[in-house]
């Protein structure tokens, strides 16, 4: 519990510091991207690295959050904290109706119906063009605002999304360390061992499902009111494979992995353009690496590589 | 207090019990024997809630469960161990009996988020008790360790660890003694009337016929998916059709 703490505020300082090392408001504008992606590979991860089941439809919820959250404020003026409430209620409510039949299916089976899922919302994004605009997509989306405090500039913008992005961080480690975590992960490793523990492995599937649609509504809420803008092509199926490829690199079941996961997967092509071209190989390439070296991701793979350097040094787990 | 009745399943074409009768008497130490592929496993797998049979019904104290899932019979306190161990592998020793605590735990996603002082008191609570089960089967030294890392033997006994968190009226093991040397299964025999000492009904799977005939009140023999006979030890190792069964088996 201790090194809990620890890790956290290791954050927290980390968190608070980025602004005063980058001046600038690109990389306070790549960094809003990172705290986005991080709460979206936290929420896939509770599903994937602690229940063990698969969606390749996040990007729907990240989508429909940002839509929802969109449309509520741009057409219909409502205040945007409430369009954010009801966006992410609304969508949770959604995955916890599809949830039940759903995640009765196993494997390749879930990974294709939420593909399927994923897929649908895309269109629906694309095709409702009165509602959302279409492929041109949805403009004039308010920003967040405080009073008279707008989060209308990138340093603004980092400080909020990261303000949710610690929150979530927080919320989903004491979950992991609680009843409701340790029975997730043991569905992941005996259902049926599960099941006769007395744990609803069902409703329990369905509920950590729709509470990782609601974070990823959220992520969405602060996307559209972020960017001022949304169109389908941010929430299409490679994003979901995007979000995959976050949580498994990061180190399933590992929160903080996520928040690895997350950065990397973000930071890596804006720092790869000095390449130009070769970009996407050297991108493919780490990627390749990372999943043969560090099979635990880098939540795991990281201190054991130190600790190869450093033979003295006692490791610990992440 | 449980009764089975005329219970038959069929897989496809393969009748693996075939209108099994039988009733478990509460806080007796029931034996169920037979050979290789007699249908033990299967009969468990009913009674448990894993399958649902082809027609039958279990009931317990009078009450029918037949439909009855394994957490719904978790809560009414039915709880078993598995022949091919089912540990969850990459949680610690004391998490998995933690696990065995959730029946006996009500905090929910939000006041687990939150850390609600509510929560904090229950997590002490079911860290306190499941260390108490760990020190009733002797492997509390064992706590930190992944449970996947545990010796079979070691394994075994997490297994009844987690299932007695239940505080079960009824506990189910499907071969608990299998892979075990012959010093813990003296071991796993001591633990097996410790439990019965604390109220609680055992039914046991075994190929250990001293152990079965050393702690068993009261034995059924299974052969074929048929029930070939029931009652004491005595009368069991003295019936002719078991010990045809079991002399034909070589
Ligand atoms: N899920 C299943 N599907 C098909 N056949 C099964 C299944 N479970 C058990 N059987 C068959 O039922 C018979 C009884 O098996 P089992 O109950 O495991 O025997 P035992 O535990 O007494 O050794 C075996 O022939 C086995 O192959
Ligand atoms: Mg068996």
């Amino acid at each position: 519990m201790k090194r809990e703490l620890v890790k956290y505020l290791l954050l927290v300082a980390a968190a608070v510091s980025m602004p005063y090392f980058f001046s600038d408001g690109y990389m306070m504008n790549v960094l809003v991207f990172v705290g986005i992606n991080t709460m979206l590979a936290v929420a896939l991860n509770l599903l994937l690295g602690f229940a063990g089941q698969i969606s390749l439809g996040h990007a729907g919820f990240f989508g429909l959050g940002a839509y929802i959250s969109g449309v509520l404020t741009a057409t219909h003026q409502v205040n945007p904290w409430l369009a954010m409430l009801i966006a992410a209620i609304a969508v949770s409510f959604l995955a916890f109706l599809i949830g039940f039949p759903i995640l009765k299916l196993k494997g390749h089976y879930l990974a294709m119906a939420t593909l399927g899922l994923g897929i649908i919302i895309y269109i629906v994004f694309n095709e409702a063009v009165d509602i959302t605009g279409g492929p041109s997509g949805l403009s004039g989306i308010p920003n967040l605002a405080l009073g008279s405090l707008v989060f209308d500039n990138d340093v603004k913008n980092y400080c909020l999304v990261w303000t949710f992005t610690i929150v979530t961080i927080l919320l989903a480690v004491n979950l992991a360390h609680s009843r409701i975590g340790r029975a997730l992960r043991a569905i992941h490793d005996s259902e049926v061992a599960a099941r006769v523990m007395g744990v609803n492995v069902r409703l329990l599937k369905v509920q950590i499902f729709a509470l990782s649609a609601f974070i990823s509504a959220v992520a969405g809420s602060l996307y559209a009111h972020v960017m001022t803008f949304a169109a389908p092509a941010s929430f299409g199926f490679h994003f979901s494979v995007e979000l995959v490829t976050m949580v498994i690199i990061g180190g399933l079941g590992s929160i903080y992995g996520s928040l690895f996961g997350a950065t990397l997967l973000t930071l890596l092509p804006e720092l790869l353009r000095t390449f130009q071209d070769y970009d996407i190989i050297i991108y493919g390439l780490i990627l390749i690496l990372v999943t043969m070296f560090m099979p635990g991701g880098l939540v795991q793979g990281i201190p054991s590589l130190l600790g190869a350097l450093l033979p003295k040094k006692k490791e610990g787990r992440g | 207090m449980l009764a089975i009745q005329g219970i038959t399943q069929v897989f496809g074409g393969l009748t693996a019990l075939d209108d099994v009768t039988f009733t478990i008497n509460r806080n007796d130490i029931t034996g169920v024997i037979g050979p290789n592929g007699a249908g033990k496993t299967t009969l468990f797998n009913i009674i448990s809630g894993i399958y649902t049979p082809t027609t039958g019904t279990i009931s317990l104290d009078g009450r029918n469960i037949t439909k009855f899932p394994p957490e719904r019979l978790a809560a009414f306190g039915m709880v078993r161990t598995f022949q091919n161990i089912e540990l969850f592998g990459q949680m610690t020793v004391l998490e998995n009996v933690m696990v065995g605590l959730h029946t006996k735990s009500r905090c929910g996603i939000i006041s687990c988020a939150f850390k609600m002082p509510w929560h904090l008191h229950e997590e002490r609570r079911i860290r306190e008790t499941a260390h108490t089960w760990l020190r009733f089967c002797g492997i509390d030294e064992l706590a930190d360790t992944t449970a996947a890392n545990l010796p079979f033997g070691k394994g075994r006994l997490l297994e009844i660890a987690r299932a007695l968190a239940l505080e079960p009226q009824i506990i189910f093991m499907d071969e608990p003694a299998a892979g075990l040397n012959s010093r813990e299964t003296m071991g796993l025999a001591d633990l097996i009337r410790k439990i019965r000492d604390r109220g609680i009904t055992v039914v046991l799977v075994e190929h250990d016929m001293e152990l079965v005939m050393d702690v068993c009140d009261r034995i059924l023999v299974l052969n074929l998916g048929k029930k070939l006979a029931e009652g004491t030890p005595r009368e069991i190792q003295e019936n002719p059709a078991v010990i045809a069964a079991y002399l034909g088996e070589g």
